[in-house]
């Protein structure tokens, strides 16, 4: 039975995107169907960081308009043929992305899809509100940071109360993916701690995924980490996040301080 | 990363960086051009139009019409892949009348 997960926030540039297109990239590795889907009208981005930009044709507004089909808007990964992007559009009005639209299309991808990854907007307005609704699933991805917690406390309340599972008296599956952590900072208390977050937000914990210059590099090239460096820590937090969205039970990675000797003795010169 | 690592970094140049710095350059001299109903408008016809045309002749599915794109530097590379299945081509044929003016 194919999957709808919301990967949301509140809080904006706290990595939805970034994690949307790494879990995606993971879970197609696998050989499992995966479509990635951008809700960010007016500002996507997933495009970019897939690295499928310059090979956009249609988008989702463009596919609940009638003026593609799905399939014509559908982007195939070049790297891993199970991986397909739908983007958003980048220059019409959010207000065409209606809910029966939404609907049609949500349906036709789960025919076709094991795992639909929904890309949210930051924000809890309408566009936040469309991204959820349909899903099974929510990765809240979280900062260690007060405020980022504070507005992932508010999307977990919509998830409980504004989704089509909330309404049939159903429960969105949700699970926290705490990111950008930095684990000395967090050992330094300058950084709220895996423990603290989890606590406060009390919700299952997905991964912890580290702050990282890997990512960024990705980023650069258009790749998703978990294809860009596969081995690197983020990516190994991401493949292991996958791992328990997929019903596994593994213990959570928590990113320490991994520093070698001479990192320590030349830390000035370093990053 | 360590000494080794940011020794030899600092002779190399910074790779990913000038791939992201040529994506963007790429990117939004298209997203540009978009704005004043460029590049996306002009596929958005040619689809249309296409679709139209082969409708004329063959009855295929428009999921067998694949559009691609691949935007480039200095020119934009534009795919047009038809399947056109045998159905489609019986089609052709006995819709054709010998007089029919295409
Ligand atoms: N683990 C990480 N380590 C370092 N940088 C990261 C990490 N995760 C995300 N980032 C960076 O944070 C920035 C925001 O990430 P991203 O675009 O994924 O956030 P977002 O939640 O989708 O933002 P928005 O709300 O604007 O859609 C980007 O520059 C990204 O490279
Ligand atoms: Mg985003």
């Amino acid at each position: 039975m194919a999957k709808i997960v919301v990967v949301t926030s509140g809080k904006g540039g706290v990595g939805k995107t970034t994690t949307t297109a790494a879990l995606g990239a993971a879970l197609a590795r696998s050989g499992q169907n995966v479509a990635v889907v951008d809700f960010d009208v007016g500002l996507r981005n997933l495009d970019l960081i897939m690295g499928v930009e310059r090979r956009v044709v249609f988008d989702l507004i463009n596919v609940i308009q009638g003026e593609a089909t799905l399939h014509q808007a559908l982007i195939r990964d070049k790297r891993c043929d199970t991986l397909s992007i739908l983007p958003a559009s980048q220059t019409r009005d959010k207000d065409a992305l209606t809910s029966e639209g939404i609907e049609r299309v949500m349906n036709e991808l789960r025919e076709r899809f094991d795992w639909i990854l929904c890309d949210s907007p930051a924000g809890i307005e309408r566009g936040a509100q469309l991204a959820m609704h349909h899903a099974d699933h929510a990765v809240i991805v979280t900062n260690p940071e007060v405020s980022s917690v504070r507005d992932s406390d508010r999307i977990i309340g919509m998830l409980d109360s504004q989704t089509a599972r909330a309404q049939k008296g159903e429960t969105v599956e949700k699970h926290l993916l705490l990111t950008r952590y930095d684990p000395s900072r967090a050992s330094r208390g300058e950084m709220l701690s895996v423990e603290d977050v989890v606590g406060i937000l009390s919700l299952p914990l997905l991964g912890v995924i580290p702050e990282s210059e890997d990512v960024l590099k990705a980023s650069n090239v258009g790749a998703p980490v978990t294809f860009a460096s596969p081995e690197s820590v983020p990516a190994l937090a991401y493949f292991e996040a996958v791992a328990r969205l997929e019903g596994k039970d593994i213990p959570v990675t928590i990113p320490t301080e991994k520093r070698g000797l001479f990192d320590r003795i030349f830390k000035k010169r370093g990053s | 990363m360590s000494f080794l690592d940011s020794f030899f970094s600092r002779k190399r140049p910074e790779a990913s960086s000038n791939v992201a710095r040529d994506r963007l350059q790429i990117l939004l001299a298209h997203e540009r051009q978009a704005q004043e109903g460029g590049d996306s408008t002009l596929l958005r016809t040619l689809h249309a139009e296409i679709l139209e045309v082969l409708a004329r002749h063959v009855s295929i599915d428009e999921d067998n019409v694949q559009i691609k794109m691949d935007r480039g530097q200095k020119c934009s590379k534009l795919e047009i892949d038809i399947q056109v299945p045998q159905s489609g081509l019986r089609a052709q044929v006995s819709t054709m009348t010998p007089n029919e003016d295409l």
